[in-house]
Protein backbone atom coordinates (compact mmCIF):
# COMPACT_ATOMS: atom_id res chain seq x y z
CA UNK A 1 0.00 0.00 0.00
CA UNK A 2 2.68 2.55 0.87
CA UNK A 3 6.07 2.06 0.25
CA UNK A 4 9.23 4.37 1.22
CA UNK A 5 12.36 3.61 -0.06
CA UNK A 6 15.68 5.15 0.77
CA UNK A 7 14.68 8.34 1.74
CA UNK A 8 16.82 10.96 2.66
CA UNK A 9 15.96 14.45 4.01
CA UNK A 10 17.90 17.14 5.10
CA UNK A 11 17.54 20.32 7.71
CA UNK A 12 19.72 22.63 6.94
CA UNK A 13 22.94 20.21 7.13
CA UNK A 14 21.37 18.17 9.61
CA UNK A 15 20.80 14.42 7.52
CA UNK A 16 17.66 13.65 9.50
CA UNK A 17 16.51 10.64 7.48
CA UNK A 18 19.11 8.19 6.16
CA UNK A 19 18.24 6.20 4.06
CA UNK A 20 14.70 5.04 5.27
CA UNK A 21 12.96 2.33 3.66
CA UNK A 22 9.29 1.16 4.96
CA UNK A 23 6.73 -0.60 3.50
CA UNK A 24 2.89 -0.97 4.64
CA UNK A 25 0.20 -3.53 3.50
CA UNK A 26 -3.32 -3.05 3.02
CA UNK A 27 -5.11 -3.35 6.96
CA UNK A 28 -1.94 -3.58 8.56
CA UNK A 29 -0.92 -1.72 12.21
CA UNK A 30 2.17 -1.14 11.69
CA UNK A 31 4.57 1.10 14.11
CA UNK A 32 7.98 3.06 14.33
CA UNK A 33 9.46 3.40 17.55
CA UNK A 34 12.61 5.17 18.63
CA UNK A 35 14.11 7.96 21.24
CA UNK A 36 13.70 11.08 20.44
CA UNK A 37 14.88 12.84 17.57
CA UNK A 38 15.84 9.51 15.90
CA UNK A 39 13.75 10.77 12.62
CA UNK A 40 10.09 9.02 13.65
CA UNK A 41 8.17 12.59 13.17
CA UNK A 42 10.60 13.55 10.10
CA UNK A 43 9.23 10.26 8.61
CA UNK A 44 5.92 10.74 8.50
CA UNK A 45 5.67 14.51 7.76
CA UNK A 46 7.94 13.58 4.76
CA UNK A 47 5.16 11.02 3.67
CA UNK A 48 2.26 13.90 4.46
CA UNK A 49 4.57 16.29 1.65
CA UNK A 50 5.47 18.95 4.54
CA UNK A 51 8.74 18.28 4.38
CA UNK A 52 10.67 17.49 1.19
CA UNK A 53 13.49 14.79 0.66
CA UNK A 54 16.37 15.61 -1.26
CA UNK A 55 16.33 11.74 -2.94
CA UNK A 56 14.32 8.65 -2.69
CA UNK A 57 10.92 6.98 -3.15
CA UNK A 58 7.67 7.52 -1.52
CA UNK A 59 4.95 5.17 -3.79
CA UNK A 60 1.01 5.26 -2.41
CA UNK A 61 -0.74 2.89 -4.31
CA UNK A 62 1.26 2.32 -7.18
CA UNK A 63 1.41 6.69 -7.02
CA UNK A 64 4.87 8.25 -6.61
CA UNK A 65 3.78 10.91 -3.67
CA UNK A 66 7.44 12.34 -3.11
CA UNK A 67 6.92 15.89 -5.48
CA UNK A 68 3.04 16.45 -4.52
CA UNK A 69 1.77 18.75 -2.22
CA UNK A 70 0.47 18.53 0.88
CA UNK A 71 -3.02 18.52 0.03
CA UNK A 72 -2.89 16.41 -2.98
CA UNK A 73 -1.62 13.83 -0.27
CA UNK A 74 -4.69 13.82 1.56
CA UNK A 75 -6.99 14.17 -0.88
CA UNK A 76 -5.34 10.43 -2.12
CA UNK A 77 -6.61 9.15 1.32
CA UNK A 78 -3.17 9.55 3.43
CA UNK A 79 -4.34 11.57 7.13
CA UNK A 80 -1.89 12.35 9.59
CA UNK A 81 -2.91 13.01 13.55
CA UNK A 82 0.36 15.07 14.09
CA UNK A 83 2.60 15.17 17.39
CA UNK A 84 0.89 17.64 20.50
CA UNK A 85 -2.19 16.83 18.78
CA UNK A 86 -2.64 20.79 16.75
CA UNK A 87 -6.10 21.02 17.48
CA UNK A 88 -7.55 24.70 15.80
CA UNK A 89 -8.12 26.60 19.63
CA UNK A 90 -10.81 28.69 17.88
CA UNK A 91 -12.89 26.57 16.41
CA UNK A 92 -15.53 24.50 18.19
CA UNK A 93 -15.19 20.46 18.98
CA UNK A 94 -17.99 19.93 15.33
CA UNK A 95 -15.87 22.88 13.32
CA UNK A 96 -13.02 21.01 14.13
CA UNK A 97 -14.52 17.43 13.32
CA UNK A 98 -15.99 19.49 10.07
CA UNK A 99 -12.37 20.29 9.22
CA UNK A 100 -11.44 16.99 8.96
CA UNK A 101 -13.97 16.60 5.93
CA UNK A 102 -13.07 19.60 4.45
CA UNK A 103 -12.75 17.64 1.24
CA UNK A 104 -15.79 15.50 1.00
CA UNK A 105 -19.10 16.92 -0.14
CA UNK A 106 -21.40 14.03 1.08
CA UNK A 107 -23.47 15.97 3.59
CA UNK A 108 -25.18 12.34 4.55
CA UNK A 109 -22.04 10.88 5.14
CA UNK A 110 -20.29 13.37 7.00
CA UNK A 111 -23.45 13.55 9.52
CA UNK A 112 -23.55 9.73 9.77
CA UNK A 113 -19.69 9.48 10.60
CA UNK A 114 -19.96 12.46 12.70
CA UNK A 115 -22.51 10.14 14.37
CA UNK A 116 -19.87 7.48 14.90
CA UNK A 117 -17.43 9.74 16.08
CA UNK A 118 -19.43 10.32 18.83
CA UNK A 119 -19.92 7.45 19.90
CA UNK A 120 -16.36 6.40 20.01
CA UNK A 121 -16.15 9.46 22.01
CA UNK A 122 -19.14 10.12 24.18
CA UNK A 123 -16.68 12.72 25.86
CA UNK A 124 -16.95 14.59 22.54
CA UNK A 125 -20.46 14.35 21.96
CA UNK A 126 -20.53 16.48 25.23
CA UNK A 127 -18.33 19.11 24.62
CA UNK A 128 -19.21 19.61 20.64
CA UNK A 129 -19.60 23.21 20.71
CA UNK A 130 -16.92 24.13 23.46
CA UNK A 131 -14.22 25.83 21.71
CA UNK A 132 -11.45 23.13 20.87
CA UNK A 133 -8.21 25.19 22.80
CA UNK A 134 -10.80 24.90 26.09
CA UNK A 135 -10.93 20.91 26.33
CA UNK A 136 -8.14 18.86 28.51
CA UNK A 137 -5.15 16.88 26.72
CA UNK A 138 -7.18 13.72 26.57
CA UNK A 139 -10.17 15.22 24.80
CA UNK A 140 -7.82 17.26 22.54
CA UNK A 141 -6.11 13.72 21.95
CA UNK A 142 -9.52 11.84 20.83
CA UNK A 143 -10.65 15.01 18.91
CA UNK A 144 -7.02 15.22 16.82
CA UNK A 145 -7.55 11.48 15.96
CA UNK A 146 -11.29 11.96 15.35
CA UNK A 147 -10.72 15.37 13.33
CA UNK A 148 -8.13 12.64 10.82
CA UNK A 149 -11.01 9.76 10.84
CA UNK A 150 -13.57 12.19 9.02
CA UNK A 151 -11.82 12.01 5.90
CA UNK A 152 -12.25 8.10 5.82
CA UNK A 153 -8.46 7.58 5.35
CA UNK A 154 -7.05 4.78 4.11
CA UNK A 155 -3.82 5.53 5.61
CA UNK A 156 -3.69 6.95 9.35
CA UNK A 157 -0.61 8.58 10.60
CA UNK A 158 -0.33 8.36 14.13
CA UNK A 159 1.86 10.55 15.62
CA UNK A 160 3.08 9.81 19.45
CA UNK A 161 -1.00 9.50 20.32
CA UNK A 162 -0.01 8.63 24.28
CA UNK A 163 2.15 11.58 24.58
CA UNK A 164 1.66 13.57 27.87
CA UNK A 165 -1.95 11.40 28.84
CA UNK A 166 -2.57 10.13 32.27
CA UNK A 167 -2.38 6.07 32.13
CA UNK A 168 -6.38 5.32 31.98
CA UNK A 169 -6.47 7.85 28.73
CA UNK A 170 -3.48 5.69 27.41
CA UNK A 171 -5.20 2.71 27.62
CA UNK A 172 -8.78 4.19 25.87
CA UNK A 173 -6.32 5.78 22.60
CA UNK A 174 -4.54 2.50 22.27
CA UNK A 175 -8.24 0.75 22.25
CA UNK A 176 -9.64 3.00 20.20
CA UNK A 177 -6.78 2.65 17.67
CA UNK A 178 -6.77 -1.47 17.21
CA UNK A 179 -11.23 -0.67 17.03
CA UNK A 180 -10.29 1.75 14.28
CA UNK A 181 -8.08 -0.50 12.61
CA UNK A 182 -10.43 -3.17 13.22
CA UNK A 183 -14.02 -1.83 12.21
CA UNK A 184 -12.65 0.12 9.06
CA UNK A 185 -9.47 -1.88 7.87
CA UNK A 186 -7.75 1.49 8.29
CA UNK A 187 -3.70 0.93 7.68
CA UNK A 188 -2.01 2.18 10.52
CA UNK A 189 1.50 3.90 10.77
CA UNK A 190 1.93 4.49 14.81
CA UNK A 191 4.92 6.77 15.58
CA UNK A 192 5.39 5.82 19.33
CA UNK A 193 7.86 6.49 22.27
CA UNK A 194 5.24 4.09 24.36
CA UNK A 195 7.81 1.44 22.85
CA UNK A 196 5.52 -1.16 25.37
CA UNK A 197 1.59 -0.37 24.43
CA UNK A 198 2.55 0.08 20.49
CA UNK A 199 3.97 -2.71 20.23
CA UNK A 200 1.21 -5.01 21.53
CA UNK A 201 -1.20 -4.01 19.16
CA UNK A 202 0.71 -3.40 16.26
CA UNK A 203 1.44 -6.25 13.58
CA UNK A 204 5.19 -4.97 12.97
CA UNK A 205 7.53 -2.72 13.78
CA UNK A 206 10.33 -0.86 12.79
CA UNK A 207 12.97 0.93 15.02
CA UNK A 208 14.62 4.10 14.35
CA UNK A 209 17.91 5.33 15.61
CA UNK A 210 19.15 8.58 14.59
CA UNK A 211 17.98 8.59 11.07
CA UNK A 212 17.69 5.33 10.25
CA UNK A 213 16.25 2.44 10.19
CA UNK A 214 18.05 -0.34 13.21
CA UNK A 215 15.76 -3.38 13.06
CA UNK A 216 12.25 -4.40 11.55
CA UNK A 217 10.67 -7.44 12.91
CA UNK A 218 7.07 -8.55 13.82
CA UNK A 219 5.78 -6.74 16.86
CA UNK A 220 5.68 -9.59 18.62
CA UNK A 221 9.41 -10.58 18.08
CA UNK A 222 10.46 -7.00 18.93
CA UNK A 223 8.49 -7.67 21.82
CA UNK A 224 11.22 -10.54 22.92
CA UNK A 225 14.04 -8.90 21.36
CA UNK A 226 16.76 -8.42 23.18
CA UNK A 227 17.79 -5.12 22.58
CA UNK A 228 14.31 -4.01 21.90
CA UNK A 229 14.00 -4.81 25.73
CA UNK A 230 16.66 -2.55 27.24
CA UNK A 231 17.01 0.33 24.68
CA UNK A 232 13.14 0.88 24.43
CA UNK A 233 11.30 -1.57 27.09
CA UNK A 234 13.29 -0.23 29.79
CA UNK A 235 13.54 -3.89 31.23
CA UNK A 236 17.22 -4.96 32.37
CA UNK A 237 18.48 -8.81 31.34
CA UNK B 1 -27.65 68.30 20.76
CA UNK B 2 -27.64 68.85 17.37
CA UNK B 3 -24.05 69.89 16.63
CA UNK B 4 -23.14 67.03 19.01
CA UNK B 5 -25.17 64.33 16.83
CA UNK B 6 -23.85 65.95 13.40
CA UNK B 7 -20.09 65.22 14.86
CA UNK B 8 -21.32 61.63 15.76
CA UNK B 9 -22.63 60.96 12.35
CA UNK B 10 -19.50 62.58 10.91
CA UNK B 11 -17.47 60.36 13.09
CA UNK B 12 -19.32 57.24 12.10
CA UNK B 13 -18.94 58.06 8.49
CA UNK B 14 -15.51 58.79 8.83
CA UNK B 15 -14.71 54.95 10.73
CA UNK B 16 -17.05 53.32 8.70
CA UNK B 17 -14.51 53.82 6.17
CA UNK B 18 -11.69 53.15 8.54
CA UNK B 19 -13.25 49.88 9.10
CA UNK B 20 -14.00 48.65 5.82
CA UNK B 21 -10.32 48.93 4.81
CA UNK B 22 -9.35 48.09 8.51
CA UNK B 23 -11.02 44.78 7.73
CA UNK B 24 -8.45 43.91 5.20
CA UNK B 25 -5.33 44.91 7.07
CA UNK B 26 -6.66 42.65 9.76
CA UNK B 27 -7.71 39.60 7.62
CA UNK B 28 -4.67 39.45 5.89
CA UNK B 29 -2.16 39.63 9.25
CA UNK B 30 -5.02 37.27 10.97
CA UNK B 31 -3.56 34.68 7.72
CA UNK B 32 -0.21 35.37 6.97
CA UNK B 33 1.16 37.69 10.27
CA UNK B 34 2.19 40.64 7.54
CA UNK B 35 0.88 43.92 7.53
CA UNK B 36 -0.48 44.49 3.71
CA UNK B 37 1.43 48.63 3.23
CA UNK B 38 -0.46 48.31 -0.20
CA UNK B 39 -3.23 47.82 1.33
CA UNK B 40 -4.58 51.31 1.27
CA UNK B 41 -3.28 51.91 -2.39
CA UNK B 42 -6.07 49.21 -3.58
CA UNK B 43 -8.59 51.83 -1.92
CA UNK B 44 -7.12 54.29 -4.18
CA UNK B 45 -7.32 52.49 -7.11
CA UNK B 46 -10.86 51.78 -6.55
CA UNK B 47 -11.57 55.42 -6.36
CA UNK B 48 -9.77 56.32 -9.60
CA UNK B 49 -11.55 52.61 -11.37
CA UNK B 50 -14.72 54.29 -10.49
CA UNK B 51 -13.61 57.64 -11.46
CA UNK B 52 -13.13 56.15 -14.75
CA UNK B 53 -15.54 53.45 -14.98
CA UNK B 54 -18.91 56.35 -13.79
CA UNK B 55 -17.09 58.92 -16.30
CA UNK B 56 -17.42 56.24 -19.00
CA UNK B 57 -20.54 54.93 -18.32
CA UNK B 58 -22.23 58.93 -18.07
CA UNK B 59 -21.44 59.61 -21.39
CA UNK B 60 -23.36 56.04 -22.25
CA UNK B 61 -26.00 57.90 -20.71
CA UNK B 62 -26.51 56.19 -17.33
CA UNK B 63 -27.01 58.55 -14.11
CA UNK B 64 -28.40 57.89 -10.55
CA UNK B 65 -28.34 54.17 -8.83
CA UNK B 66 -27.61 52.32 -11.29
CA UNK B 67 -23.97 54.30 -12.34
CA UNK B 68 -23.19 54.35 -8.54
CA UNK B 69 -23.64 50.52 -8.73
CA UNK B 70 -22.21 49.31 -12.10
CA UNK B 71 -19.32 51.43 -11.44
CA UNK B 72 -18.82 50.17 -8.11
CA UNK B 73 -18.97 46.91 -9.01
CA UNK B 74 -16.00 47.71 -11.88
CA UNK B 75 -13.91 49.52 -9.06
CA UNK B 76 -14.42 46.11 -6.69
CA UNK B 77 -13.51 43.91 -9.62
CA UNK B 78 -10.64 45.71 -10.64
CA UNK B 79 -9.47 46.34 -6.78
CA UNK B 80 -9.70 42.64 -6.15
CA UNK B 81 -7.36 41.79 -8.97
CA UNK B 82 -5.06 44.48 -8.17
CA UNK B 83 -5.20 42.29 -4.35
CA UNK B 84 -4.91 38.93 -5.77
CA UNK B 85 -1.80 40.15 -7.86
CA UNK B 86 -0.60 41.73 -5.48
CA UNK B 87 -0.11 39.01 -3.56
CA UNK B 88 1.13 36.75 -6.26
CA UNK B 89 4.28 38.89 -7.08
CA UNK B 90 5.07 41.15 -4.10
CA UNK B 91 4.54 38.50 -1.04
CA UNK B 92 4.20 34.54 -1.82
CA UNK B 93 7.58 34.45 -3.11
CA UNK B 94 8.61 34.94 -0.06
CA UNK B 95 6.13 33.57 2.25
CA UNK B 96 9.31 31.25 3.53
CA UNK B 97 11.69 34.12 4.36
CA UNK B 98 12.43 36.27 6.94
CA UNK B 99 9.73 38.23 8.41
CA UNK B 100 11.17 41.57 7.26
CA UNK B 101 11.47 40.90 3.95
CA UNK B 102 7.49 40.54 3.03
CA UNK B 103 7.22 43.73 4.82
CA UNK B 104 9.33 45.91 2.85
CA UNK B 105 8.82 44.44 -0.42
CA UNK B 106 4.78 45.94 1.16
CA UNK B 107 6.53 48.90 1.49
CA UNK B 108 8.03 48.97 -1.89
CA UNK B 109 4.64 47.92 -3.78
CA UNK B 110 2.98 50.95 -2.06
CA UNK B 111 5.09 52.92 -3.50
CA UNK B 112 4.86 51.65 -6.56
CA UNK B 113 1.74 51.88 -7.04
CA UNK B 114 1.23 55.77 -5.70
CA UNK B 115 3.77 56.03 -8.41
CA UNK B 116 1.89 54.26 -10.88
CA UNK B 117 -1.10 55.78 -10.68
CA UNK B 118 1.00 59.74 -10.44
CA UNK B 119 2.32 58.93 -14.19
CA UNK B 120 -0.54 57.22 -15.15
CA UNK B 121 -2.79 59.82 -14.14
CA UNK B 122 -1.72 63.42 -12.66
CA UNK B 123 -0.81 64.70 -8.76
CA UNK B 124 -3.73 67.00 -9.39
CA UNK B 125 -6.72 66.46 -7.42
CA UNK B 126 -9.39 65.14 -9.59
CA UNK B 127 -12.89 66.12 -9.46
CA UNK B 128 -15.34 62.71 -8.04
CA UNK B 129 -18.78 62.78 -9.13
CA UNK B 130 -21.13 63.07 -6.42
CA UNK B 131 -22.90 59.10 -7.47
CA UNK B 132 -24.73 59.17 -4.13
CA UNK B 133 -28.26 60.58 -4.65
CA UNK B 134 -30.13 62.79 -2.27
CA UNK B 135 -32.86 60.42 -0.91
CA UNK B 136 -36.01 63.02 -1.09
CA UNK B 137 -36.84 62.18 2.28
CA UNK B 138 -33.96 63.56 4.02
CA UNK B 139 -34.72 66.93 2.52
CA UNK B 140 -35.24 68.30 6.49
CA UNK B 141 -32.97 66.27 7.79
CA UNK B 142 -29.76 68.72 8.67
CA UNK B 143 -27.59 66.30 11.22
CA UNK B 144 -26.76 63.63 8.73
CA UNK B 145 -26.88 63.67 4.80
CA UNK B 146 -27.73 60.73 2.65
CA UNK B 147 -24.00 60.08 1.36
CA UNK B 148 -23.35 59.69 4.94
CA UNK B 149 -26.17 57.38 5.39
CA UNK B 150 -25.39 55.35 2.68
CA UNK B 151 -22.11 55.13 4.16
CA UNK B 152 -23.15 53.59 7.12
CA UNK B 153 -25.19 51.38 5.96
CA UNK B 154 -23.58 49.64 3.60
CA UNK B 155 -20.91 49.43 5.92
CA UNK B 156 -22.96 47.26 8.21
CA UNK B 157 -24.34 45.29 5.63
CA UNK B 158 -20.99 44.25 4.35
CA UNK B 159 -19.29 43.79 8.13
CA UNK B 160 -22.86 41.62 9.17
CA UNK B 161 -22.08 39.65 4.83
CA UNK B 162 -18.17 39.10 5.92
CA UNK B 163 -19.14 38.03 9.93
CA UNK B 164 -21.88 35.69 8.17
CA UNK B 165 -19.26 34.05 5.62
CA UNK B 166 -16.27 33.44 8.02
CA UNK B 167 -18.90 31.58 10.52
CA UNK B 168 -20.70 29.53 8.12
CA UNK B 169 -19.00 28.77 4.85
CA UNK B 170 -16.42 26.64 4.38
CA UNK B 171 -14.30 28.73 2.97
CA UNK B 172 -15.00 31.14 5.98
CA UNK B 173 -13.96 27.76 8.34
CA UNK B 174 -10.80 27.02 6.43
CA UNK B 175 -9.63 31.16 6.93
CA UNK B 176 -9.94 30.80 10.34
CA UNK B 177 -8.34 26.97 10.12
CA UNK B 178 -4.82 28.86 8.74
CA UNK B 179 -4.82 31.47 10.34
CA UNK B 180 -4.66 29.62 13.69
CA UNK B 181 -2.51 26.48 12.10
CA UNK B 182 -1.46 26.71 8.71
CA UNK B 183 0.62 23.31 9.11
CA UNK B 184 -2.44 21.65 10.31
CA UNK B 185 -4.73 22.86 7.81
CA UNK B 186 -2.40 21.77 5.11
CA UNK B 187 -2.67 18.03 6.73
CA UNK B 188 -5.93 18.10 6.26
CA UNK B 189 -6.45 19.05 2.62
CA UNK B 190 -6.68 22.54 2.68
CA UNK B 191 -5.07 24.70 -0.28
CA UNK B 192 -3.48 27.70 1.83
CA UNK B 193 -2.60 29.28 -1.42
CA UNK B 194 -6.40 29.48 -2.52
CA UNK B 195 -7.41 30.54 1.12
CA UNK B 196 -4.61 33.48 1.44
CA UNK B 197 -5.94 34.39 -2.28
CA UNK B 198 -9.09 34.77 -1.15
CA UNK B 199 -8.49 36.70 1.76
CA UNK B 200 -6.59 39.43 -0.43
CA UNK B 201 -9.40 39.49 -2.72
CA UNK B 202 -12.43 39.72 0.11
CA UNK B 203 -10.35 42.36 1.89
CA UNK B 204 -9.67 44.25 -1.33
CA UNK B 205 -13.25 44.30 -2.38
CA UNK B 206 -14.39 45.92 0.78
CA UNK B 207 -11.67 48.52 0.73
CA UNK B 208 -12.91 49.52 -2.75
CA UNK B 209 -16.52 49.73 -1.44
CA UNK B 210 -14.79 52.31 0.74
CA UNK B 211 -12.83 54.18 -1.29
CA UNK B 212 -15.96 54.88 -3.83
CA UNK B 213 -18.27 55.90 -1.30
CA UNK B 214 -15.93 58.04 0.38
CA UNK B 215 -14.80 59.90 -2.93
CA UNK B 216 -18.08 60.13 -3.74
CA UNK B 217 -18.75 62.02 -0.70
CA UNK B 218 -15.71 64.13 -0.50
CA UNK B 219 -15.60 64.59 -4.32
CA UNK B 220 -11.86 64.58 -5.35
CA UNK B 221 -9.29 62.15 -5.13
CA UNK B 222 -5.71 61.60 -6.24
CA UNK B 223 -2.75 59.48 -5.72
CA UNK B 224 -2.16 60.04 -2.59
CA UNK B 225 -4.87 59.53 -0.42
CA UNK B 226 -4.65 55.53 -0.50
CA UNK B 227 -1.27 56.83 1.85
CA UNK B 228 -3.69 58.64 4.48
CA UNK B 229 -6.56 56.50 4.71
CA UNK B 230 -4.24 53.17 4.90
CA UNK B 231 -2.10 54.90 7.84
CA UNK B 232 -5.05 56.15 9.72
CA UNK B 233 -7.05 52.39 8.48
CA UNK B 234 -3.58 50.66 9.88
CA UNK B 235 -3.96 52.57 13.52
CA UNK B 236 -7.84 51.12 13.37
CA UNK B 237 -7.00 47.91 13.02
CA UNK B 238 -4.02 48.06 15.55
CA UNK B 239 -6.23 50.08 17.99
CA UNK B 240 -9.07 47.47 17.92
CA UNK B 241 -6.22 44.47 18.11
CA UNK B 242 -4.99 43.28 15.05
CA UNK B 243 -6.10 40.03 13.29
CA UNK B 244 -9.46 40.71 15.26
CA UNK B 245 -12.84 41.57 12.69
CA UNK B 246 -14.35 42.92 14.64
CA UNK B 247 -11.83 44.94 16.18
CA UNK B 248 -10.98 45.98 13.02
CA UNK B 249 -14.94 47.70 12.85
CA UNK B 250 -14.31 49.16 16.60
CA UNK B 251 -11.21 50.57 16.05
CA UNK B 252 -12.37 52.41 12.87
CA UNK B 253 -15.42 53.46 14.68
CA UNK B 254 -13.52 54.54 17.67
CA UNK B 255 -11.05 56.31 15.51
CA UNK B 256 -13.52 58.14 13.61
CA UNK B 257 -15.44 59.11 16.53
CA UNK B 258 -12.04 60.98 18.00
CA UNK B 259 -11.47 62.65 15.14
CA UNK B 260 -15.00 63.89 14.61
CA UNK B 261 -15.14 65.20 17.94
CA UNK B 262 -11.76 66.40 17.97
CA UNK B 263 -11.93 68.80 15.17
CA UNK B 264 -15.68 69.69 16.17
CA UNK B 265 -14.86 70.68 20.05
CA UNK B 266 -10.95 71.71 19.67
CA UNK B 267 -9.35 72.28 16.09
CA UNK B 268 -9.17 70.58 13.12
CA UNK B 269 -5.40 71.09 13.38
CA UNK B 270 -5.43 68.64 16.69
CA UNK B 271 -7.56 65.39 14.59
CA UNK B 272 -4.18 63.83 13.80
CA UNK B 273 -2.75 64.47 17.59
CA UNK B 274 -5.73 63.18 19.28
CA UNK B 275 -5.94 60.24 16.59
CA UNK B 276 -2.37 59.10 17.68
CA UNK B 277 -2.58 60.03 20.83
CA UNK B 278 -5.21 57.53 21.27
CA UNK B 279 -3.33 54.27 19.32
CA UNK B 280 -0.69 55.56 21.95
CA UNK B 281 -2.86 55.83 24.59
CA UNK B 282 -4.71 52.23 24.01
CA UNK B 283 -1.37 50.45 23.17
CA UNK B 284 0.30 51.28 26.69
CA UNK B 285 -2.65 49.97 28.67
CA UNK B 286 -4.01 47.11 25.98
CA UNK B 287 -0.52 46.44 23.92
CA UNK B 288 -3.39 44.01 22.15
CA UNK B 289 -5.91 46.14 21.35
CA UNK B 290 -9.68 46.84 22.37
CA UNK B 291 -10.51 43.46 21.22
CA UNK B 292 -6.89 41.66 20.70
CA UNK B 293 -6.22 38.56 22.69
CA UNK B 294 -2.91 38.62 24.59
CA UNK B 295 -1.32 35.69 22.52
CA UNK B 296 -0.61 32.38 24.49
CA UNK B 297 -0.37 28.65 23.28
CA UNK B 298 -1.48 25.89 24.96
CA UNK B 299 1.19 23.04 24.34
Amino acid sequence: MLKVKNLHVYYGGIHALKSVTLELSPGEIVTLIGANGAGKSTSLMSISGIVQARSGEIVFEGVPINAMAPDRIFSLGIVQVPEGRRIFPGLSVTENLDMGAYLRTDRHGIKSDMDYIFTLFPRLAERRHQLGGTLSGGEQQMLAISRGLMSRPKLLLLDEPSLGLAPVLVQLIFATIERINRDNHTTILLVEQNANMALRIAHRGYVMESGSIALQDTAANLLRSEKVKQAYLGIQP
Amino acid sequence: MEYFLELFFGGLTRGSIYALIALGYTMVYGIIELINFAHGEIYMIGAFTALIAASALAMLGMDGWSLLALSGVIAIIYSAAYGFTIEKIAYKPLRKAQRLSPLISAIGMSIFLQNYVLLAQTSDFLSFPALIDEFSFMENVTIIGSAELVIIITTAVATAILTLFIKFTRMGRAMRAVAQDKTMAMLLGVNVNRVISATFIIGSALAAVGGVLISSQIGQINFYIGFIAGIKAFTAAVLGGIGSIPGAVLGGLVLGWTESFATGYISSDYEDVFAFGLLVFILIFRPAGILGKASSEKV
